[in-house]
């Protein structure tokens, strides 16, 4: 599966976007933009998973279910089994997300277009409904989560920033190596013609079932993610229907032409956003839609289609 | 030819409430055979073949494939024991490229579990591959995206990936609809051609006589539903029902 993979150039650009990133985040910048690149990395986790769901046609208009599992998923480890360990909490958050995913992935792979967005949406607002109500979990006011530890030590900011860094790039390589292989080329596939893949001996509600449970380990992973950089999780931030409004939103701006493209995205929303409440504090939705607007109109493949129309990377696309 | 009978139906029906789409079929069909399926428009002829490869389930009878009952299955299950078809409207994937789409059928013909998940252009499939893209002749057009290309080059594509599963028996449903005269008897050469060498089993649905003098072993001339005449293509041209419910 991951054959000779480190020899690809998406991956070689994507280690070296994720290298520059965190060495900007952590040494160069001031903290407020280093803020803004640490979540754009989390999140872009999330706008990959979606990402990988769109090329095959199927928007999920409520990833916010797996994001918020995966971040109350770290919450809950820690309240009740003392977890602190990055490394537990990313794969308890990305375990706890999949496991979800997977059994509700028997119910909406039968689904396509605005059914299954729905139904994906509905989903999440019932998570929603729960979390609100439970008082076990914070209801409204959510959790506090304390830092995160590596080997029993404090990872602090900068050590935070690493080990996102690092599971960006591990999602990178795995993502590069899923779409490359048979069964990531099933995702154009199914999109263009599924008479013909069933035809051709393989279930094409198989292939949508693994492909969103990838889709949500990686949302879920986003979520932990978010959840430690964060130090606090609470449904309105987490899993409320505006959470999955704002992952669609980052996906339409990034392009589906690259699996870089949602962390380029995601860092983008998040200086946009900062600077809307900057400078308009009464209006940033509406800088925010504006934006939107504007790409749509006048880069229809997203801010990928930019940096293919300038840059050496154009023809390839994984 | 090899005498085994591979494909049977017994009484088989299919009504989309309470119209009948076909009825009574009874056929026998040996390995290596070659027959055409020809009716005028309605006459339950794809209804038939989608009833074989599992696209729709047959209200009542049964089919047999090798002396095993696959009534009802699955298209899946179909392609796996070796029942394949091509289509009337070619199903391919039109934003892929000649070669991708046929490096899918390949692949998933030829792998399973883990492989899947190996990278699809590995050298071995990929020269395999050139070499069916040789013999159908859509070499030259291999990175060309399918949208581009012609019915007659869709339909070529089409059955290439139908055969790369290995089928025991191909049903093809009017492989030369859409397709320009000049190209027919071409694309017919190398489909037969093709599949002779590799002893596959084959029905098609034809509407032109000429295709099905030159090219099948046996007709099966379908009317209302039913198979009103089972018979060599000089004998069955001359029937008087075929000449009346069929040819016109």
């Amino acid at each position: 599966m991951f054959k000779g993979i480190l020899k690809e150039q998406t991956i070689q650009v994507g280690i070296g976007f994720v290298f520059i990133v965190v060495l900007l985040g952590t040494f160069i910048l001031p903290e407020w933009m280093s803020n803004n690149f640490m979540y754009g990395l989390s999140r872009g986790l999330a706008v990959l998973g979606l990402m990988i769901l769109w090329r095959t046609n199927l928007v999920s208009f409520g990833h916010a279910l797996y994001y918020g599992f995966g971040a109350y998923a770290v919450a809950i480890a820690q309240k009740y089994l003392g977890v602190t360990d990055v490394f537990l909490r990313i794969l308890i958050a990305i375990a706890a997300a999949g496991l979800l995913g997977f059994v509700l992935g028997f119910i909406l792979r039968r689904y396509r277009e605005i059914f299954f967005a729905m139904l994906s949406l509905a989903f999440s607002m019932v998570l929603y409904g729960l979390l609100a109500k439970a008082e076990f979990l914070g209801s409204t006011d959510g959790m506090s989560i304390s830092p995160s530890t590596m080997f029993g030590f404090e990872l602090g900011r900068f050590g935070l920033f690493y080990f996102i860094g690092f599971v960006v790039i591990l999602s990178l390589i795995f993502a590069h190596a899923y779409l490359r292989s048979s069964l990531g080329h099933l995702t154009t596939a199914i999109m263009d013609n599924e008479i013909r893949v069933e035809y051709l001996g393989y279930s094409v509600e198989k292939a949508i079932h693994i492909k969103y449970v990838i889709s949500a380990c990686l949302a879920g992973g986003a979520g932990g993610l978010m959840a430690a950089a964060l130090g606090q999780v609470d449904p309105d931030s987490m899993v409320l229907w505006s959470v999955s409004g704002e992952l669609v939103f980052v996906t339409i701006m990034a392009g589906l032409g690259n699996i870089l493209a949602p962390f380029v995205g995601a860092i983008f929303f998040e200086f946009i956003r900062t600077y809307a409440y900057e400078f308009a504090p009464q209006a940033w939705q509406m800088i925010i839609g504006g934006t939107l607007l504007a790409i749509i109109f006048f880069l229809p493949g997203g801010l990928w289609s930019l940096f293919q129309k300038i840059n050496p990377f154009k023809k390839e696309k994984k | 030819m090899a005498t085994t009978e591979i494909l049977k139906t017994t009484n088989l029906q299919k009504s989309f409430s309470g119209i009948i789409a076909a009825e009574d079929i009874n056929i026998s069909v040996k390995e290596g055979e070659i027959i055409g399926i020809i009716g005028a428009n309605g006459a339950g002829k794809t209804v038939f073949v989608n009833m074989i490869t599992g696209y729709l389930k047959p209200t009542s009878g049964s089919i047999e494939f090798n002396g095993k009952n696959i009534t009802g299955i699955k298209p899946r299950e179909a392609t796996h024991i070796g029942v394949c078809r091509s289509f009337q409207v070619s199903q391919v994937f039109m934003s892929m490229t000649v070669k991708q789409n046929l490096m899918i059928a390949m692949s998933l013909s030829k792998k399973s579990g883990s492989a899947l998940l190996d990278p699809i252009d590995d050298d071995i499939l990929s020269k395999e591959c050139d070499k069916i893209l040789k013999q159908y002749n859509i070499i030259k057009q291999k990175d060309f995206v399918v949208s581009t290309l012609s019915q007659g080059m869709r339909k070529l594509l089409d059955i290439a990936m139908a055969v790369v599963g290995n089928p025991k028996i191909l049903l093809l449903d009017e492989p030369t609809s859409g397709v320009s005269v000049e190209e027919k008897f071409g694309i017919m050469d190398i489909v037969i051609s093709a599949l002779k060498e590799s002893g596959t089993t084959v029905l098609f649905v034809e509407h032109d006589m000429e295709i099905v003098e030159r090219y099948v072993d046996r007709v099966m001339a379908f009317y209302q539903g039913q198979i009103i005449c089972d018979a060599p293509p000089k004998q069955a041209l001359k029937d008087k029902k075929v000449i009346q419910y069929v040819l016109g």
